[in-house]
């Protein structure tokens, strides 16, 4: 029995470092979920959005757009933009190229809206409901799993809640 | 020659330490409030930096951030608190000590005290033993 603990306690060792190798320390909860919007609220208000926040200098958010395009074109749900660091010419070319799915975009080429959102990396979605309240983060780009998985259902059960 | 080289070597870590920006302040206690709150806080984007010694684009941001507000006269606790409203609790080096962070201030202690107590007690019997 003693001869095992030695070999014992290593094992759990190697398991805990173990997880901790699937972890991501730099996915980092946002205190915003079940806040209201804190910035431009009455666009939110009435209609389930996604705030997508990319740039152009972003590489993920070239890979991500595509799914998003497809998002938009088969009404699957609203989808606004959020110009970060960015300027309207670079945006405006990148928005050609890669396609655009949004109906709308905030800009934020200094940097200080993204603050009061948490944001702080790109890309990042919000799920934003029908009362302007954010019930969901997505950090990095959306994946079609990701979509059937989580995203989706979410987004049915928004739309059927009433205001 | 060498000689030169290895204290410019040994002196160079001490160049390259902080990555602040040049804002100034009227007052020295000033300056070194501004120091002291961004060497607490966290550069979430490379997350064992501090924002005073990250060169990363958000922590330049949050730094001016921190300007500004204490330039509109903002207590410490005001300015940390607007970065958690945002930015959660991992924005802090150290976490307010709640029911989830028991473990992570008290854990290291109990386990230390629990180490020297299996050790007196090893020790102890092995006496015991030779005896």
């Amino acid at each position: 029995m003693k001869k095992y603990l030695p070999l014992g306690l290593f094992l759990l060792i190697v398991i805990l470092l173990w997880r901790g190798l699937g972890l991501h320390p730099n996915l980092i909860p946002s205190p915003l979920i079940n806040k209201p919007v804190p910035t431009s609220r009455s666009v939110f208000l009435g209609q389930v959005t996604l705030l997508n926040v990319f740039a152009s200098w972003c590489e993920a958010c070239a890979e991500e757009q595509g799914f998003l395009n497809q998002l938009a074109k088969n009404n699957k749900v609203r989808i606004i933009g959020f110009n970060y660091k960015d300027t309207p010419l670079k945006a405006k070319a990148w928005l050609k190229q890669y396609g655009n799915p949004y109906q709308n975009i905030m800009v934020d080429s200094k940097g200080e809206t993204a603050i009061d959102w948490g944001i702080y990396g790109t890309p990042e979605t919000f799920v934003i409901d029908k009362k302007g309240i954010i019930r969901y983060k997505v950090l990095g780009a959306i994946s079609p799993d990701l979509w059937e998985e989580t995203l989706g259902p979410l987004i049915l059960k928004l739309e059927s809640e009433t205001l | 020659m060498r000689r030169l080289l290895m204290i410019f070597l040994i002196l160079l870590p001490l160049i390259t330490y902080a990555a602040e920006d040049s804002y100034q302040f009227q007052t020295k206690e000033d300056q070194a409030r501004f120091s002291a709150l961004t060497g607490e806080l966290r550069c979430l984007v490379c997350q064992n930096e501090t924002l005073a010694a990250s060169n990363a684009v958000l922590a330049s941001d949050l730094r001016g951030q921190i300007y500004q507000k204490m330039i509109q006269g903002k207590t410490d606790k005001e300015i940390v608190d607007y970065l958690v409203e945002r930015y959660g609790n991992f924005i802090l080096y150290r976490p307010p000590l709640h029911l989830t962070t028991v473990g992570l201030w008290f854990g290291p202690f109990l386990l230390l005290i629990l180490s020297i107590g299996y050790l007196l007690y090893y020790v102890r019997k092995n006496q015991r033993e030779k005896r």
